[in-house]
């Protein structure tokens, strides 16, 4: 059974967390769209730790035995792979757009430069 | 030489002041009617510079993007400004313009879309790379020769000429680092007509060689993984024009 220690030390982190991230979006340094997974950690783990029962039964289902409170580890690093992963795809799409960004002013530069000499 | 063709040498410069110069003048010597454009990939040093002194037309990238994104600057260029062929030299001056002929034929003659200029179609050719190298160029050329179905001998080659169909392909679809091996993949599952003629290439001039051991373990790496997804990937087959 999960000490109820753990649960209560569980639940006020998940507060604590989609109080951080509602004020990051209060305050526009977060976006919405990269808000959102963060929020559904924090209720994911919010949940699990104030459901004991629940917590107690998908550890039975992974097989944890010993100790339940481990797939609230579990949960939340998934949670964090997840969000990781989400970020590489942005990047990688920031990149692009970037290198896309990059290539239009090199081209408009020397666009513009021929443009102000008609000379030749 | 025909006044009907617009060519255009696509030359990618990082940190080349010392030789590109020489590479322009080379150019242009061996045929004025080729208008040169230099990428200068946010060199350092004075390349930009040295190039328009030259009478180099000069793309110059606000920040580095790699040998990849330099490249397909350039192609975008020709794309754009309506280029019938492209050749790419690179602009440590390892390619010679006085080999251009040969890897403009088959796209003048209306045979390629993309004609590679291998050190390695002939075999005994006077180019012997160190073993590592030779060994990476080999698995390469026979990973690219079997997910593209075409025989192929050196990816690695940055001495390429393009017709209008390869321009129009790699303004859209090009990859940003290490592109050469990716690029002959994508272009053999696209359905452009890919060719391979034998040139011979020059020591480099000036600077040093960006590739050292760490980058030739990422270059492997990544190649290898972007040959896999590119393989994996589904590709537009090209609608070619009738001629």
């Amino acid at each position: 059974m999960t000490p109820v220690r753990v649960s209560i030390v569980g639940a006020i982190a998940s507060v604590l967390l989609i109080l951080v991230v509602l004020e990051l979006v209060r305050g526009r340094r977060l976006k919405e769209r990269y808000a959102l997974l963060w929020l559904a950690t924090g209720v994911v783990l919010l949940v699990l730790s104030i459901w004991r029962d629940g917590l107690n039964t998908i550890a039975g289902w992974a097989g944890v035995t010993s100790y339940p409170p481990a797939v609230l580890f579990a949960v939340a690093t998934l949670f964090i792979l997840l969000v990781l992963l989400h970020y590489s795809t942005v990047i990688s799409k920031l990149t692009d757009e970037n290198v896309d960004l990059a290539q239009r002013v090199a081209l408009l530069e020397e666009r513009v430069s021929r443009l102000r000499s008609p000379a030749d | 030489m025909n006044n009907a063709r617009r060519l255009v040498a696509i030359v990618p410069a990082w940190n080349e002041s010392g030789a590109i110069g020489g590479v322009v003048d080379e150019i242009k010597q061996f045929d004025p009617s080729i208008d040169v454009v230099v990428i200068d990939d946010c060199s350092r040093d004075d390349t930009a510079d040295v190039a328009e002194s030259r009478g180099a037309t000069v793309l110059r990238l606000p920040f580095n993007v790699g040998i990849g994104g330099a490249v397909q600057t350039g192609i975008r260029y020709a794309r754009d400004e309506g280029y019938e062929i492209a050749v790419r030299l690179d602009g440590d001056g390892q390619h010679a313009a006085s080999e251009l002929p040969k890897i403009l034929a088959p796209v003048e003659a209306g045979d390629a879309d993309l004609v590679i200029g291998s050190r390695f179609v002939e075999a005994g050719g006077a180019y012997r790379p160190p073993l590592a190298r030779r060994i990476g160029i080999g698995v390469f050329a026979q990973l690219v020769s079997i997910l593209g179905g075409q025989r192929v001998t050196d990816t690695t080659s940055g001495f390429v000429a393009l017709d209008r169909a390869g321009i129009e392909l790699f303004a859209t679809q090009f990859p940003h680092d290490y592109p050469e091996v990716e690029a002959t993949l994508v272009a053999l599952r696209s359905g452009l007509r890919v060719k391979q003629v034998q040139v011979d290439m020059r020591e480099r001039v000036a600077g040093a060689s960006s590739i050292t051991f760490f980058r030739s373990l990422y270059y492997i790496v990544k190649v290898m993984l972007a040959l896999l997804v590119a393989s994996l990937r589904r590709y537009p087959r090209l609608e070619r024009a009738s001629r």
